[in-house]
């Protein structure tokens, strides 16, 4: 029994499938495989106060951020909380902030915890228009109940 | 009243479109020539129609007419002028002009332009392109009229977002549309041959330059839409993996692919029925790209804040108009000819493994821009997936791609030989190696995988002036002989040496910023200096400076490195109308490479002022922007070849089984 088939165009075909599944083996796999790693989950601070996010994982909160808890340090590190009006976390970060970072607006940071409970942002993200709220942001407060504020962030 | 002549305009060409289409269908069932002609005048009357009406809401923005609720939301009498042109198509009812505008634009270019086209196939691409007139300007019209009046003009419009106020990012939008919308024409052809049931040679030789054109000016806007965001955002990088970009990126990786794809059923007859699934697929891309942007589904500067409904609408065209056509590939495709056969090692083998590289690497591409929505729609878990993600998936895949690239055009049609195609690359696969390890050695690269990336440009690079050499017999005959052969390479091998080698060179750019930047962040007093790379800063004043629809705070820093001097004035802009600020990036080239400097609030400290300034060294960051560009330039030069224009007619009637293979070429 000879492996091949015999008809050349059985055998071209059986060539392509050769070349091809490991090319889309390979993407899947890579595919599956990052999605699982880099995949980054949003929290409301509530949610991430009451499903435990480990030390260093890295996660993305968003809130608003809380009126009165900003500080800007000398060396350049700026604190500030994020609430979701049930919760609160309270941020560390280094670096400038985006320009449409202010308080009581909608923010996105990109961080893990540290062993003490700080959220070290690694990323300040309030890239959006200022008319609105960034989505995951809007759906939280939505999903916490605290979302009367007309629809819009200001 | 203008206004209202724009708004009659918009209706006037959703009548033409759809008398464009009625016509030339009819023109195609009775096989008459002079309904085909006045489906083609209807063609031309629509996309007059449109330039009307954009013309007419040009002019609302320029006097700053804010009866027009559009103008008032997004226009400002202090806006300059360049903004005010800009303004229309800023906001998500202008833009979706454009792309009317673009749509019956392209249609009334193949009306107008395709003289050489079989009189029942143009039917059918005008027939499809007045089809697709009809929902896009339906809904324009319909459900995103930019000629809305508002019953109580406010004295002073809202104006644009100030980040969005830029040189670039003004012109960046016609040529993306004009990349988006080009693929329309493409999608036509691919449904017309579906329906006459004929793809051939012919056939690909003339969906060729319009995949070619599209391409080009595709390449041109997300280029300048990347610089913009590399400099205007401020945080110095120049692609971030948002799902808009990846919007924008997934019709050009899907175009790409069908440019190579084409070629083989230009020269060989076959990959018929993929050709034709890629021109589909190029403008489904688009169209999900607009779906993305333009629903509300995704938060991104690039977004528009539009209300869901319009979103459901948009998904409802895209479903109509890709639907149908994939539903008519799936009934029809299977009876399109069978491609002929070829070895695994050949210029159409090569083509192929590119395709299928291509197509997995869109694939991880779009997986990595619709899970997350798809799982929010489902489980209401809210992820993100970024850079990680795509540089572990999209970034190999794609490098394998790149490793082949050089071998393609070097290896003949139906039958390559490898040691043939060893000898020709050797030289270029030792000097990238060389690169590769010098780079190891002696610039000492914080990532492992940077002297890997450096390589793999500088081998895209040589390989490409190989392919030059080898084709004028370099080296192996007289120079007279070299230089005659240089004149007689046609124009379409051109463009493809400079668009592989500008690959190359945005490879080399883009590794060697990733790995070899630098980056330093102080609070400066008056006075206080920071190092970035090899450089001094020393910030020096702050001045007031009003601007003409902003008040600025400029920022004066001079620079010290071992060569010289020179002064940058980096600003911070707080525009009043919004009350928003924005960052005005001071960047001095030092040849391909940028110091980027950004000036950052004003603090307190001790009671004196500081402010925060972050500093950038990144090294050739132009070739990133200049590797796409030369790209762009490939495709017109290929565009440009006059065996586009002057064999389509001639081969016209010759069909696949006769097709005579090309030396290659």
């Amino acid at each position: 029994m000879p492996l091949l088939p015999k008809s050349k165009k059985a055998r071209r075909r059986l060539m392509v499938v050769a070349v091809a599944a490991p090319i889309v083996a390979a993407a899947a796999g890579l595919s599956l495989f990052a999605m699982g790693d880099a995949a980054v989950f949003f929290y409301s601070p509530s949610e991430a106060q009451t499903k435990h996010v480990p030390p260093d994982k890295l996660i993305r909160i968003g809130g608003l951020v809380q009126p009165g808890s900003v500080r800007k340090l000398a060396d350049g590190r700026i604190e500030f909380a994020i609430t979701d009006n049930r919760a609160v976390s309270q941020v560390s970060f280094r670096g400038d902030l985006p320009d449409l970072f202010r308080e009581g607006q909608g923010v996105v940071t990109q961080g893990s915890f540290d062993r003490s409970g700080v959220f070290e942002a690694r990323e300040v993200l309030a890239k959006h228009d200022e008319k609105y709220m960034p989505k995951e942001v809007a759906d939280a407060l939505k999903k916490s109940g605290e979302w009367n504020r007309g629809g819009t962030g200001s | 009243m203008i206004a209202e002549l724009g708004a009659f305009a918009l209706m006037l060409a959703l009548a033409l479109s759809g008398l464009q289409t009625v016509l030339s269908v009819l023109a195609r069932i009775r096989h008459s020539a002079p309904l085909r002609g006045a489906g083609e005048g209807a063609a031309a009357g629509a996309f007059l129609a449109v330039a009307v009406a954009f013309a007419a809401l040009m002019y609302a923005f320029v006097t700053s007419d804010f009866s027009v609720a559009n103008v008032a939301a997004n226009s400002h009498t202090d806006k300059p002028l360049l903004y005010k042109v800009a303004g229309v198509w800023g906001s998500h009812e202008g833009s979706m002009l454009l792309w009317c505008l673009a749509l019956t634009g392209f249609g009334a270019a193949v009306a107008l332009a395709g003289r050489n086209l079989p009189a029942g196939l143009k039917a059918l691409v005008l027939a499809t392109q007045g089809t697709l007139g009809l929902l896009f300007i339906g809904y324009t019209a319909l459900a995103s009229n930019p000629f809305m009046r508002l019953a109580d003009p406010p004295v002073e419009g809202a104006s644009l977002n100030p980040i969005l106020q830029d040189p670039f990012l003004a012109i960046h939008p016609p040529f993306l549309y004009s990349g988006y919308v080009g693929f329309s024409v493409v999608f036509s052809f691919a449904v017309a041959a579906l329906i006459e049931g004929r793809v051939d040679a012919a056939w690909a030789r003339w969906v060729r330059p319009w995949t070619l054109a599209a391409w080009s000016f595709l390449t041109v806007g997300i280029t300048l839409g990347s610089f913009w965001a590399y400099y205007e955002l401020g945080w110095g990088g120049w692609w971030f993996w948002d799902p808009v970009e990846n919007a924008s990126f997934m019709p050009w990786l899907i175009g790409t692919a069908l440019l190579h794809s084409a070629v083989v059923t230009e020269k060989r007859g076959a990959l018929a029925g993929w050709t034709v699934f890629l021109a589909l697929a190029a403008f489904t891309f688009s169209m999900l790209g607009a779906f993305l942007v333009r629903s509300g589904v995704l938060t991104s500067v690039h977004a528009f804040a539009v209300d869901p409904t319009r979103g459901v609408l948009l998904l409802i065209i895209l479903g109509l108009a890709s639907g149908s056509a994939f539903a008519l590939f799936a009934w029809r495709a299977p009876k399109l000819a069978p491609g002929g056969l070829f070895a695994p090692v050949s210029r159409e083998g090569a083509l192929v493994l590119n395709n299928l590289f291509l197509a997995a690497a869109t694939a991880t591409v779009a997986l990595g821009t619709l899970y997350p929505l798809i799982r929010q729609a489902l489980t209401g878990e809210a992820i993100s997936v970024g850079g990680p993600y795509f540089a572990l998936t999209f970034a190999p895949l794609m490098c394998a791609c790149l490793v082949l690239v050089p071998a393609g055009p070097l290896l003949a049609w139906k039958r390559g030989d490898l040691v043939g195609l060893a000898e020709r690359l050797w030289a270029a696969a030792l000097a990238s190696l060389a690169v590769g390890i010098g780079a190891w050695l002696f610039i000492k690269p914080e990532r492992m995988l940077a002297p890997l990336g450096l390589m793999l440009g500088g081998w895209l690079i040589l390989g490409a002036l190989s392919e030059v050499a080898a084709r004028v017999r370099l080296g192996s005959a007289p120079l007279a002989e070299v230089g005659r052969r240089l004149k007689g390479l046609p124009r379409g091998s051109w463009g493809t040496t400079l668009a592989h080698m500008g690959l190359g060179v945005f490879v080399l750019g883009a590794c060697f910023e990733t790995a070899w930047k630098s980056e330093s962040v102080q609070t400066l007093a008056l006075g206080q200096s920071l190092k970035v790379a090899a450089f001094t800063l020393t910030l020096h004043d702050i001045r007031s400076v009003p601007g003409p629809n902003y008040e600025a705070e400029r920022g004066f820093i001079s620079v010290r490195w071992p060569g010289g001097v020179s002064e940058i004035t980096p600003e911070r802009r707080f525009y009043p109308a919004q009350r928003q600020t924005t960052s005005q990036v001071a960047i001095e080239p030092h040849g391909a490479s940028d110091l980027y400097v950004v000036l950052g609030e004003r603090r307190e400290v001790a009671g004196k002022p500081v402010w925060l300034v972050r500093a950038y060294w990144n090294p050739w960051a132009r070739m990133i922007f200049g590797g796409p560009l030369l790209m762009a330039l490939g495709g017109l030069i290929s565009l440009s070849d006059r065996r586009l224009r002057l064999a389509a007619g001639a081969r016209a009637e010759r069909s696949v089984g006769t097709a005579v293979p090309e030396p290659a070429e």
